[in-house]
Order: C-alpha cells, then sequence, then structure tokens
C-alpha cells in the first residue's frame, strides 16, 4: 500500500516533476494540521493516479515561500512540476479526491 | 434499517467528550461524530491557562487528545466525520453522515461555535496570503513583519500577545474605544511594547494583489478612512454557533442562532439535549463546556430509563 512522502527542500522537485503529486503544507505546532494529517494519510492509501505528500513547513521553508504559503495547513496540487490549485485550511478525504480526478481528467 | 443507538453525540469539543465519558461509563455505548474540527477550538490555541488541575498550562490540542482518549477508554465509539442531516420529527432520531444512516433515541448536540470572518470580498480572496483566523498556525509566517489583529476580545489579545513573539509590531484593531477582554490578558497587551491601539475603527478593505499589503479603516466616530500597511490581519471578532443543519428541526434563538435550552440541557425536542457553546452564549468557557457535557449526559441516562413511557404516550396523542 503506497504511503505518504515525507518531502524536503532537497526532494521537492524531484518528487513532484512527474504526474499529481498533492502535498500537505503543515506543522507540528498547528492544531488544525493535526486534523489535516491522518486524512492525508488515508488518501495517500486511496488515490491510485496521484502521489500524496506532506512537508513540514518549519523544517523546509525555501519550499513553503516559493510556493507563497502563509497559512497552514495549505494543500497544493502539482501536475508535472506546476501547481494547479490550492487549498487552504482543513479539507475533507472525499473533496480532494474528486479535485484529484478533476485535474487528472 | 440501521440498528438503534442509545446516544449519538455530535461534536468532539469538550462538551461532547465529556459528554462521552460520562455516557460510556453509563453503559449507553454513545456514538460520537467529531465533525470537519475534531476537538473543537481549543485545538486553534497553544497555551490554555485556565483549565484546573493544569497549574503550568496545557497545549490545547493536547488537552484534547486526551479528552479524546478518556472517552475512548470507556467505549466512546468515535467517528471522525461530520453529521449532515439530521432527522428530529421522527422516533428514533435519524442522523446521516457520508450517505450513511444512523439511529439513535437520544441525542446530545455538541456542535460548539466557529470564528467569525469579518465578509470582505477582498478578505475572502485573500485568505491564506496573509489573511488569517490562526495566529498560533500561521505567526509564524511573519517572522519580522508588521501585522494587524482585528477584534477587542480575549482572543484578539491572546493572539495579539502571541504574534509579538515573532512579529515585529502588532496594532489591534477595535471598533469601541476599549477593551472587552479580561483585565488579566488587557494588561498584558498594554505592557508590550509591541502591541498599539487603533480604536474606534473597522476594516474595510484588505489591500493587497497577491497578498495582503495593508488595510483600510474607517474610523465609526469622524467616518474618516485611512490605509494601515500591513503584511498580516488576523481576524479575532468573536465566534457563530453551528447550527445550520439543525435550522427548523429545533427552537434556535433568534439573534444569532444559538440553541435555546430548557431545564438544564433539555432542547424544544423531547431526547433531543445541548451542551456547551452552541448553547451557550454567556460563559463560553472549556471547563463550562465540559461541566454543561456531563449535565447532558446524566439527563439523557435518566431520560432514557423513561423511554417506553415516552413513546407510549406519543402514541396515544397521536390516536385521538
Amino acid at each position: 500500500m503506497p504511503q505518504e512522502l515525507t518531502l524536503t527542500d532537497q526532494n521537492f522537485k524531484d518528487e513532484i516533476k512527474q504526474g499529481i503529486t498533492l502535498v500537505d503544507f503543515w506543522a507540528p505546532w498547528c492544531g488544525p494540521c493535526q486534523q489535516q494529517g491522518p486524512i492525508i494519510e488515508e488518501l495517500a492509501k486511496e488515490v491510485e493516479n496521484a502521489k500524496v505528500g506532506k512537508l513540514n513547513v518549519d523544517n523546509n521553508q525555501i519550499t513553503a515561500q516559493e510556493f507563497g504559503v502563509m497559512s497552514i495547513p495549505t494543500l497544493i496540487i502539482f501536475k508535472d512540476g506546476n501547481p494547479i490549485e490550492t487549498l487552504v485550511g482543513v479539507h475533507q478525504k472525499e473533496d480532494l479526491k474528486k479535485k484529484i480526478q478533476d485535474i487528472a481528467k | 434499517m440501521p440498528e438503534t443507538k442509545n446516544l449519538i453525540i455530535i461534536g468532539s469539543g469538550p462538551a461532547g467528550y465529556t459528554a462521552g465519558i460520562y455516557a460510556s461509563r453509563a453503559q449507553l455505548k454513545p456514538i460520537l461524530f467529531t465533525g470537519e474540527e475534531p476537538g473543537g477550538q481549543l485545538t486553534w490555541t497553544t497555551e490554555v491557562e485556565n483549565y484546573p488541575g493544569f497549574p503550568e498550562g496545557v497545549q490545547g490540542p493536547k488537552l484534547m487528545q486526551e479528552f479524546r482518549k478518556q472517552a475512548e477508554k470507556f467505549g466512546t465509539e468515535i467517528i471522525d466525520a461530520k453529521v449532515d442531516k439530521v432527522d428530529f420529527r421522527v422516533r428514533p432520531f435519524k442522523v446521516w453522515s457520508a450517505d450513511k444512516e444512523y439511529q439513535s433515541r437520544a441525542i446530545i448536540i455538541a456542535t460548539g461555535a466557529s470564528a467569525n470572518w469579518i465578509g470582505l470580498p477582498n478578505e475572502t480572496r485573500l485568505k491564506g496570503h496573509g489573511v488569517s483566523s490562526c495566529a498560533t498556525c500561521d505567526g509564524f509566517f511573519f517572522k519580522d513583519k508588521d501585522v494587524v489583529v482585528v477584534g477587542g476580545g480575549d482572543v484578539a489579545l491572546e493572539d495579539a500577545n502571541f504574534l509579538t513573539k515573532v512579529t515585529k509590531s502588532v496594532k489591534i484593531i477595535h471598533r469601541r474605544d476599549c477593551l472587552r477582554g479580561s483585565e488579566f490578558l488587557q494588561k498584558r497587551a498594554r505592557e508590550n511594547k509591541k502591541i498599539s491601539f487603533v480604536w474606534n475603527s473597522e476594516v474595510v478593505d484588505v489591500l493587497g494583489e497577491k497578498k495582503v499589503s495593508g488595510v483600510r479603516v474607517k474610523n465609526n466616530q469622524t467616518n474618516e478612512e485611512s490605509d494601515i500597511a500591513c503584511d498580516g490581519m488576523f481576524v479575532a471578532i468573536g465566534h457563530h454557533p453551528n447550527t445550520e443543519i439543525f435550522k427548523g428541526q429545533i427552537e434556535l434563538e433568534d439573534k444569532a442562532g444559538y440553541i435555546v435550552v430548557h431545564d438544564d440541557t433539555r432542547t424544544t425536542v423531547e431526547g433531543v439535549f445541548a451542551a456547551g457553546d452552541v448553547a451557550d452564549f454567556k460563559y463560553r468557557q472549556a471547563v463550562t463546556a465540559a461541566g454543561m457535557g456531563c449535565e447532558a449526559a446524566i439527563d439523557v441516562e435518566k431520560w432514557l430509563e423513561n423511554y417506553e413511557k415516552v413513546i407510549a404516550k406519543e402514541a396515544d396523542k397521536k390516536n385521538c
């Protein structure tokens, strides 16, 4: 079963350059991120046409800054390296699946 | 047909989890729906300094995890989903979550309250780009920057104080010329050199193309408008009760939509109880919400003892 990727400033570009990747920008001190986390873990196991990853903004500030993340949790869906959709705040699994499906079309 | 439960608890703040602890210890085998913000408002805070039993303070998210563990320990079945629809006009009551139907003899509503926004189009557009309602989540992104906090209550003062730890300056914009927050928090804010106040002022627009560059405020005494340059706006202007799905099912008070309760935790539908911020616009504290959750669970336990009689009485009424 696929697990969510742990993304860092170092591996980010490589991991997202092909296909669809949903990235959860989070930090351990953020309450709503604790709610989003388990949803992301389940999503990673259930979607087949996309990768799912988490990036800790505290340790990886360069990437967070590059994509203008100023609020967490922020979820960005990338396609072939480009950000397609940015979602701010906690999102439910079914909504995220639908967004991924729409982009995969 | 889904199995009929004794009790469904809707909500997972101090009220919901405490109801879960008491109801599961009373062998009611309750199910609890956490909703979209498991743990509720306290998960948006850092240090909780006024919950009894924690003289050194306790982290809000941590406290709520402990509440949850305690409810689970005694057998509360916790479902991490939100309730989409209810029907309180039938017995047993019906509750729908993620297209699945549940039935229950009694209900405790503990859906709490959520933060208000000002309601400006540019506020919505710039959410996540400098506009935030969670200082503890997003303060980090405003290191050495200038920010404003909108509001004058406890949450605004707590947020402002928290933000001074990372930002260069914090302006508190308040529509009155005095603060509503507690004396202790007021004093702490006034003594903080990074905090200044903009009185009698309301934010009428949020400025900035891709991210916040400032806010436009209107002085409500002189009607003069002026711009304040800043990189972030944190909104802390109170809360509204989460009662949308109960409209038309139970009585809500006219002004803000809080659930009307009588005889402690009873709503206008017999068998439906309410606890915490969803029904309490006076105290709104974690500890009072927990207390009311306990009351609701005890009220449910007593009420269920007479369930058959209630059903028989209602059937009698229909027959004549």
